[in-house]
């Protein structure tokens, strides 16, 4: 058995909505008292049940799971699934309704680094006293201050009152002193949000170098996919409250990403889906089916057909189709043209057939595009929409492909040929 | 199989008695820090620095010398007004200030304390002990005119039982840190308390011997029930040691000094426990 980190077991965790406790003293021991005999509330509103259903909130129901020594895990999940919450009863900010946690090793929390900084004191003294509060000795400080300076990139002005300095430069210190610390968990909350891009590349390269190198535990919660792609090689989706998801990077963006839910459809009716706003909508798409297909998804290397239908309200201009294919992060993979397609004034429909061979097996979404533009590049939108989604899996033919790493993109290159 | 080791485990079990003491002893860093930062913080910008530690005590013992002991007569018969008044006020203000500021504790940290697990109690001993340090600069002041009112004769009498000082001082800050611990545990849910601290510490200086001399309007403290009630406050006695240690006025009542540590010990125990009970949940509700 490999050695477990972190174990969160059938942890629950409860709030009371509204207002906490009376609004006074006086309140409260009417309310006890009134309890304690059993008689009816004197401070409850007409018509309210003392603990009625709607009073309490479960920001966590029930959650277990584990994490082991030296994975970095990303939790994902909506705004309000519970994953600042776990986060803080990992850190024992606050305690758990019901439940354990176990923990092996030294904790190092990066909530909302700097907010333990003291404004009135230098910077150099906040080094000191924040490294204290994250569980370092004195002499250990001391013995990194200079890492910790020269990785802040602030030493200039480490002598200076910390509320002098620029929120980046407040939180580039937080950010050296507790990735500095010898604790064997870190765990961190969208500490990357501040910062500029060079220096926010030079933490997660940090953290790279932590947990690959030294074999600590990392936890990181994020909303910025491309960041846990890069540094998580597992990840927990929570939703409600509960574990919706636990697995690889990719599986768990889908997930959270909600396209798993469309599975198994062929006929995609877009006649309601949002469109760009710079749509003229003068050529309008009205569905795609995969009229020749049972599900939307396909072996590597397969072509699938399908028909798009749409209107046209004239047929005197020039209609092109493009499609981007999008990866489950929604980061775009490429662009595929449809070329020029014939057409006339009203309902209109056109096939094509889509070969799977250039995309790494995974989820892919795809918008289409009716467009036309002339020699001078000018482009005239007539419509875009998302109008398909797909899965590709594995085959015969992606048996180079199965270990593909994650930062090598979603596009499978033609090989280039020895001459 | 191999047995999975654990370092920590947190349980949802929200007893009194949990408290996170071998935690606390790896805090001595911390709690320096902590000290260091409350010193330092509250002097940065002034020009005069540690300078108003004394600035504010040396004006209170001229008001409470004017008015109190000349206009109304309330001094001890035989010692200066104002070394009396001013011996009383800076115990007075290092039992006052260490339960006023503890009882901010959560209320005033929630920031700090919302992000990172350390042991809860460093805050508030680390703020009982940074009072020490102004006090040593009262304590300091007052020895100077000690050594003045020595020199002229001015009927002080220094004791023996100056070596009472220490426990005297320990049972001074215990106590207001105590007192402070409860009222913190308290406020994370009712902010009433938080109204109440500022004028009933005010209100409790004129229940102990700080103002006025308690053996010299012998009338009332010759009611032994009035006498009773009067020294169970748990200053008292202590504030009377003082006195009596430095300037040998007054007398120690050893009955009501022994009830006055018990009731330091058991009000810091409470405290403690009170506010280790709520320190696990106080972020939901503060």
């Amino acid at each position: 058995m490999e050695e477990l980190a972190i174990r969160v077991e059938n942890v629950s965790k409860e709030y009371r909505l509204g207002a906490i406790g009376g609004a006074t003293l006086k309140g409260e021991i009417q309310s006890k008292l009134a309890k304690l005999f059993h008689k009816e509330d004197p401070n409850l509103k007409i018509g309210e049940k003392a603990h009625g259903k709607n009073e309490r909130f479960l920001a966590l129901n029930d959650l277990s799971f584990d994490i082991k020594k030296g994975e970095t895990v990303g939790i994902i999940g909506r705004n309000g699934a519970g994953k600042s919450t776990i986060l803080k009863l990992i850190c024992r900010v606050t305690a758990p309704t019901k439940g354990n946690i176990y923990l092996n090793g030294r904790i190092t929390s990066m909530l909302e680094v700097g907010t333990g900084f003291h404004p009135e004191l230098t910077g150099r003294e906040n080094v000191y006293l924040n490294g204290a509060i994250l569980g370092m000795s004195k002499s250990e400080i001391e013995r990194k201050f200079d890492q910790i300076v020269e990785f802040s990139e602030v030493g200039q002005f480490i002598d200076t009152p910390v509320k002098r300095y620029s929120s980046g430069m407040k939180v580039k210190l937080a950010f050296s002193v507790a990735s500095h610390l010898d604790s064997e968990i870190l765990i961190m909350d969208e500490v990357l949000a501040v910062g500029d891009v060079s220096f926010q590349n030079k933490c997660i390269n940090r953290m790279k170098k932590v947990s690959q190198e030294e074999g600590r535990t990392v936890l990181y919660v994020s909303h910025n996919m491309a960041t846990v792609k890069s540094l998580c090689n597992r990840c927990i989706v929570l939703s409600h409250g509960q574990l919706a998801f636990e697995g690889s990077t990719e599986e768990a963006i889908a997930v959270y990403m909600e396209n798993e839910k469309l599975d198994n459809t062929v006929f995609f009716d877009v006649s309601d889906a949002k469109r760009h706003p710079k749509c003229n909508k003068r050529h309008f798409l009205q569905n795609l089916h995969l009229f020749d297909s049972k599900a939307n998804v396909f072996e590597y290397g397969e072509k699938f057909p399908f028909r798009i239908t749409w209107n046209s309200e004239n047929d005197n201009e020039t209609l092109r189709m493009k499609m981007v294919i999008n990866g489950i992060d929604t980061t775009p993979v490429g662009v595929v043209f449809g070329g020029e397609i014939s057409h006339c004034k009203g309902a209109n429909s056109a096939d094509f057939e889509f070969d799977t061979s250039f995309l790494v097996p995974g989820k892919y979404t795809v918008d289409i595009i009716f467009y036309d533009e002339d020699e001078t590049g000018s482009v005239m939108f007539y419509d875009r929409c998302t109008a398909l989604r797909f899965t590709v899996e594995h085959g015969e033919k992606s048996v180079n492909l199965k270990h593909w790493f994650k930062d090598w993109g979603n596009a499978v290159l033609p090989c280039i040929q020895k001459i | 199989m191999s047995q999975q080791k654990w370092t920590t485990v947190i349980k949802s079990s929200n007893k009194m008695t949990d408290m996170d003491i071998k935690g606390l002893k790896n805090c001595k860093d911390l709690i320096f820090l902590f000290v260091r930062r409350t010193f330092v913080a509250k002097y940065k910008q002034t020009i005069l620095g540690p300078a108003w530690a004394i600035i504010q005590p040396f004006f209170t013992t001229v008001v409470y010398s004017v008015f109190f002991g000349n206009v109304a007569g309330l001094g001890a018969a035989g010692v200066p007004n104002f070394i009396f008044y001013l011996s009383g006020t800076i115990v007075w203000n290092l039992f006052a200030h260490s339960l006023t500021e503890t009882s901010h504790t959560f209320t005033g940290n929630s920031a700090i304390l919302g992000k990172v697990y350390f042991p809860r109690l460093v805050m508030p001993i680390s703020t009982a002990i940074s009072q020490f340090i102004s006090f040593f600069i009262q304590y300091a002041f007052m020895l100077c005119f000690m050594v003045f009112y020595l020199i002229t004769d001015a009927g002080i009498t220094p004791n023996i039982f100056m070596l009472m000082t220490p426990l005297i001082l320990v049972q001074l800050a215990v106590l207001g840190m105590g007192f402070g611990m409860i009222i913190s545990s308290l406020t994370t849910k009712y902010r009433d308390l938080n109204m109440v601290v500022s004028f009933g510490v005010s209100l409790w200086s004129y229940c102990s011997p700080v103002a006025y001399d308690m053996f010299s309007r012998s009338q009332l403290m010759t009611n032994s029930t009035f006498y009773n009630l009067y020294m169970l406050n748990p200053v008292t006695p202590a504030v009377n040691m003082f006195r009596y240690a430095y300037l040998g006025t007054g007398e120690i009542d050893w009955l009501f000094y022994g009830i006055s540590w018990i009731t330091t010990v058991a009000v810091a125990v409470l405290g403690a426990m009170m506010f280790s009970k709520s320190e696990k949940t106080f972020m939901d509700t503060v």
